[in-house]
């Protein structure tokens, strides 16, 4: 195929279809071939579905994480988008702040489950504080990446027209800093649906995560299992298409390709 | 003679980078009368856009001053504004936000008139609600010229602004620029590599050297505009200017 035909509008929807049928193929007859007793067919796993809906369940669970996701992930982005945007625009900060960022960036949220269920105990705080910790310093290294990065004409220019440093900051450094943060908060939502999962498996008795291990712990039932896994899939999916879409708002879309 | 708008007076500067020290400009002294078109000619490098960027207080000369009516020249000021390549534009607003960029101090129904007014002189009527992505190169400029004249400033600094367009644009905005200076009548001091736009533009045309800059020569163009570009007059003046560029060249 020429990557330059701009693609039919039957093929935009054909070629996922296919790429997803020859995956639920290839999965029913691996579970028909291998004879699993263990492992469910997709039958199966629409049965679970059905039967969580059924049951009222899934409603509640998917609820519950969202929540806990947009309660840990928006205190994410209100704390790390301002530290962000000031260590950005102060280098001196940045170099204080910097080495201590960058030794507790690479450790798996996971890792802070034991800390986390120390300080907040089981619960709730401990879900949220996780998927904080997760969120936080992408947001954070994307915002100081973004201000660090603003053209110096862009900054000059500013300073002509006779803006303050408070303005300078609101109506040229952030507007200019924009996309690559938002690259940042994209990549933030991705981890905080990760760690929900995750938490929920050890700290609470909701959520997505919370469903998955409970399916397995009363009674084995891996169809539920992976019924909650597809959903997570599903919904994480979703959650990354939103962000796609605010790629395109017209404001920020000029970062996100090659003219400017 | 009236004072002048701008009075360099003895300007150095010396870059200092890794503990070498580099002089860039080399005792520069001019005077700019109000309303008088200057461009400031050169080889690349020379110095003459750091010259500029001290004009316009973004840097601040290693001795000497800049005047600008009569006051030393400290920071950058709304009543001179610069204007960089096309890159100026802010992507993330319209035309017509760019164009009101630095009218916030203005109520909102005498902004919205300015930005209409700048809008049709520059000619980009239709493009108002257009983010500049979706501008050519020599649109993106005129909505850079328009911000600038927006805010009612009488200086405006251009630095080599037509430099990255192609030749027939680059023509035709060197006539539009004229036109909006005879209307507006402010002072302007313009930086270009390009001895023919240096005479078919300026009133005088200020020829400096190689690095560290230092005024070669200051030439008069006794030409009214428009200009005939085949006129012995622009070709004497223009061959003039060669010579003394070849002459600079020389080691």
């Amino acid at each position: 195929m020429n990557s330059l035909v701009e693609p039919k509008k039957w093929e935009k929807f054909f070629w996922p279809m296919l790429t997803t049928a020859v995956f639920l193929a290839l999965w029913h007859y691996s579970v028909v071939w291998t004879a699993t007793k263990i492992f469910p067919s997709p039958l199966d796993v629409k049965k679970g579905i059905a039967e969580l809906i059924h049951k009222n369940v899934l409603w509640g669970d998917i609820i519950d994480s969202l929540r806990r996701v947009a309660i840990g992930f928006g205190a994410a982005a209100v704390i790390g988008i301002p530290l962000g945007l000031i260590l950005g625009w102060y280098p001196a900060a940045n170099k204080v702040v910097n080495p201590v960022l960058q030794i507790l960036r690479p450790i798996s949220p996971i890792a802070w489950i034991p800390v986390a269920i120390i300080l907040l105990g089981v619960g709730d705080h401990a879900a949220t504080s996780l998927i904080f910790v997760g969120a936080l310093f992408p947001i954070i290294v994307a915002s100081v990446d973004g201000v660090s990065n603003v053209p110096s004409v862009f900054r000059l220019a500013g300073r002509n027209f006779g803006l303050g440093p408070a303005r300078l900051l609101t109506r040229v450094v952030f507007p200019a800093a924009l996309p690559k943060i938002i690259v940042g908060l994209r990549i933030a939502l991705g981890i905080a649906w990760l760690v929900v999962v995750a938490a929920e498996m050890i700290a609470v008795d909701s959520g997505l995560g919370y469903l998955v291990i409970d399916s397995r712990n009363s009674g084995k039932r891996y169809d539920l299992v992976v019924a909650a896994m597809l959903i997570i899939g599903l919904i994480g999916l979703i959650l990354d298409s939103c962000f796609r879409w605010l790629e395109k708002i017209k404001s920020v879309r000029w970062g996100f390709r090659d003219e400017s | 003679m009236q004072t002048a708008k701008l009075q360099a007076g003895h300007v150095h500067m010396v870059f200092t980078r890794d503990g070498k020290s580099t002089p860039v400009l080399d005792d520069i002294s001019l005077e700019v009368a109000d309303g008088e078109f200057v461009c400031l000619l050169g080889p690349s490098g020379c110095g003459k856009s750091t010259l500029l960027s001290t004009m316009a207080g973004f840097l601040s000369p290693t001795s000497g001053e800049i005047k600008i009516d009569s006051e030393v020249v400290h920071g950058p000021d709304p009543r001179r504004i610069f204007v960089f390549q096309e890159r100026g534009v802010f992507p993330w607003l319209t035309v017509e936000g760019n164009i009101a960029f630095g009218l916030f101090h203005l109520p909102a129904a005498e902004r919205r008139q300015r930005v209409a007014h700048y809008v049709k002189m520059v000619g980009l009527e239709g493009f108002e609600k257009a983010y500049p992505p979706a501008l050519s190169g020599g649109m993106k400029q005129r909505l850079e010229v328009a911000r600038a004249l927006a805010v009612n400033p009488d200086m405006l600094f251009l630095d080599e602004p037509f430099g990255a367009l192609d030749s027939i644009t680059r023509l035709v905005m060197r006539g539009e620029l004229l036109r909006i200076w005879e209307a507006e009548r402010k002072t302007i001091i313009f930086v270009t590599h390009d001895i023919d736009e240096a005479v078919q533009l300026a009133d005088r045309v200020v020829v400096m050297s190689a690095r560290p800059a230092t005024i070669q020569q200051i030439v008069n163009i006794d030409i009214p505009h428009p200009r005939d570009i085949s006129s012995p007059r622009y070709l004497e003046l223009r061959d003039g200017i060669f010579q003394q560029i070849g002459l600079a060249h020389k080691i």
